[in-house]
């Protein structure tokens, strides 16, 4: 399956990828609207420290800790792709307690918010890896 | 005769048929619950009353998981004993079903001590199950006054299930704290505060003498009047049937780590056992709903003729109340790290160079970079230390590590 790798060696640490995960998962049409004067809750996060600096964001584990923890069963595997039901979720934040790369964030309505590889919202591919612009952040398949 | 035969209907059971359908697509399942529905989420029992969730949305899985996973299922029956000799088990109906693989997941049930006057308490309830949610919400109004005995995890997902839909909500418990299973002292302390500011009342480090039909006299001599009581004490695990058979329990069943019992063909998972914690190494209860799941799988896994170990449990936790969020994990031994700031708060246990436990209160973000690193037992001379004390973050690994985690 083709998952989303990020090499470290490549990355700018310059945050575009927040930006555009941002407002591809805004539902906004501008990035003016969707991102202007926003404090911005993206699902890719990156980690920066002593001139090093990288993304992180769901793995899309083929064993998720994540799903088998869900409380609720929001949380399923579709075709590789770990994904959340919002409206299902209450928020408890088990999913938190569980994922060991620490990607799961709390979303702006209690709900938790994760990578879903950019299949439900308008960019239909992952956004964070068409805006990179070192190609730091690629979508491939391996091995 | 079915090939498989489930009793219970949570989570270790469910995670018990996703487990057995990774391996055989065809044995007969036959599962069998004493509740009369489709699998749910207990612990979403306080959601529901809070209306963050509905009864269709507290589904644990879809409508149509039990068809789809050609599963035979007798709900609202109650299997009243198993005979290992003829491997079969018998239902309160008289009905006699025999297996060849048995997985016990009968989960635990509300512990309610004796206590004086209870009998002349008309509105009572626990809190575990749709039905006594359902009971409780009946009973609840605004100008409802309802006594809470207990200020553990149960007793206070209730408190804040209801405490927005009556009139008063007092919380009476034995322990000094609030959820001393959970928390250590400063983080109690938080937590008491916080839920006192919403309007809670706690009489702790005390007890209910005698209830007295709409007044409780404790033992501190206070009296506290109400409408409703809510005993949510603690819970028993519900071992009767494999210690009937002379299956080893303790406190609850001993599984191993293939979540077998003692008792040949017959596996156990979720509330009703008792197994290794990986952080201490100790056997312990880890009554948690992730542990159910997964335990459950292990054994449905086991069971079809697979092979899978469930060897790193550990107790842990992630609740909240009114949107503070708490997420704990492992054993609080050893050396420890604090920052306190405000209502966020955070405690970390290490011990021979090994993270053993932690609390985060407020601000829980990526708490599960802590948990990975005890359930793995990461050495703590290869990672950054003084990074990883400051805030959960894949930095404080090595490069290496890095790389395998996010470019391989």
């Amino acid at each position: 399956m083709k998952r989303i790798y990020v090499n470290e060696k490549w990355c700018l640490g310059c945050h575009l990828c927040e930006y555009y995960c941002a407002f591809a998962n805004s539902g906004k049409d501008s990035m003016v609207k969707a991102l202007k004067n926003v404090t911005i809750n993206p699902r890719i996060r990156i980690e920066e420290h002593g001139g090093i600096s990288f993304a992180v964001s769901c793995r899309h584990c083929e064993e998720p800790i994540c799903t088998k923890s869900c409380i609720t069963g929001a949380l399923t595997v579709n075709d590789g792709v770990i994904q959340i039901d919002k409206d299902k979720c209450v928020g408890c934040y088990t999913c938190i307690l569980t994922c060991p790369y620490g990607a799961i964030v709390p979303s702006d309505t209690g709900a938790i918010q994760k990578c879903e590889l950019c299949i439900n919202n308008s960019s239909g591919k992952p956004a964070c890896v068409a805006g990179c612009p070192n190609k730091a952040i690629v979508f491939e398949e391996k091995e | 005769m079915s090939k498989y035969v489930i009793i219970g209907n949570s989570a270790a059971a469910i995670g018990c048929v996703e487990g057995i359908r990774q391996i055989d697509k065809k044995g007969d399942i036959t599962l069998i619950a004493s509740e009369p529905h489709h699998t749910y989420s207990r612990p979403l029992i306080s959601y529901l009353l809070y209306g963050k969730t509905d009864e269709q949305r507290m589904k644990y899985r879809p409508n149509d998981f039990y068809k789809k996973n050609k599963v035979t299922k007798k709900l609202g029956e109650t299997v009243v004993s198993i005979d290992k000799k003829n491997k079969t088990v018998t239902l309160k109906s008289g009905e006699v079903i025999g297996y060849e693989k048995l997985m016990v997941a009968t989960g635990s049930n509300p512990f309610i001590p004796p206590m004086e006057g209870l009998d002349s308490v008309k509105n009572k309830f626990t809190f575990m199950t749709l039905d006594d949610a359902k009971a409780l919400e009946k009973a609840i109004s605004k100008n409802t006054r309802v006594l809470i005995v207990g200020a553990g995890l149960i007793g206070l997902k209730c408190v804040e299930g209801i405490l927005d839909r009556v009139a008063s909500v007092d919380v009476v418990d034995l322990a000094n704290r609030v959820l001393p299973s959970i928390l250590d002292e400063t983080g109690s302390e938080l937590v008491k505060k916080f839920l006192e500011k919403k309007g809670v009342r706690f009489y702790l480090n005390d007890s209910v003498e005698k209830f007295d039909k709409n007044k409780a006299i404790l033992k501190s001599g206070k009296s506290v009047g109400y409408d409703v009581v809510v005993i949510a004490v603690g819970v028993r695990p519900n071992i009767s049937l494999i210690k009937d058979i002379g299956g080893k329990c303790q406190r609850a069943i001993i599984t191993n780590n293939k979540c077998e019992t003692s008792i040949k063909d017959i596996y156990a998972a979720g509330d009703c056992t008792e197994s290794i914690d990986c952080a201490s190494g100790e056997y312990k209860v880890m009554a948690l709903l992730p542990n159910a799941y997964m335990q459950g799988e292990t054994a449905g896994i086991n069971m079809a003729g697979g092979t899978k170990l469930y060897d790193n449990a550990i107790l842990m936790n992630a609740i909240g109340f009114f949107g503070y969020h708490m997420i704990t994990a492992g054993d609080y031994v050893g050396e420890t790290y604090e920052s306190l700031d405000g209502e966020n708060y955070k405690k970390l246990f290490y011990k021979d160079n090994r993270l053993m436990g932690f609390i985060m209160i407020g601000d829980v973000m990526r708490a599960g970079i802590y948990t990975s690193l005890i359930k793995n037992k990461t050495d703590l001379n290869t990672i950054d230390f003084e990074l990883i004390k400051e805030k959960p973050q894949l930095m404080a690994f090595s490069k290496k590590k890095r790389s395998e985690f996010l470019a391989k």
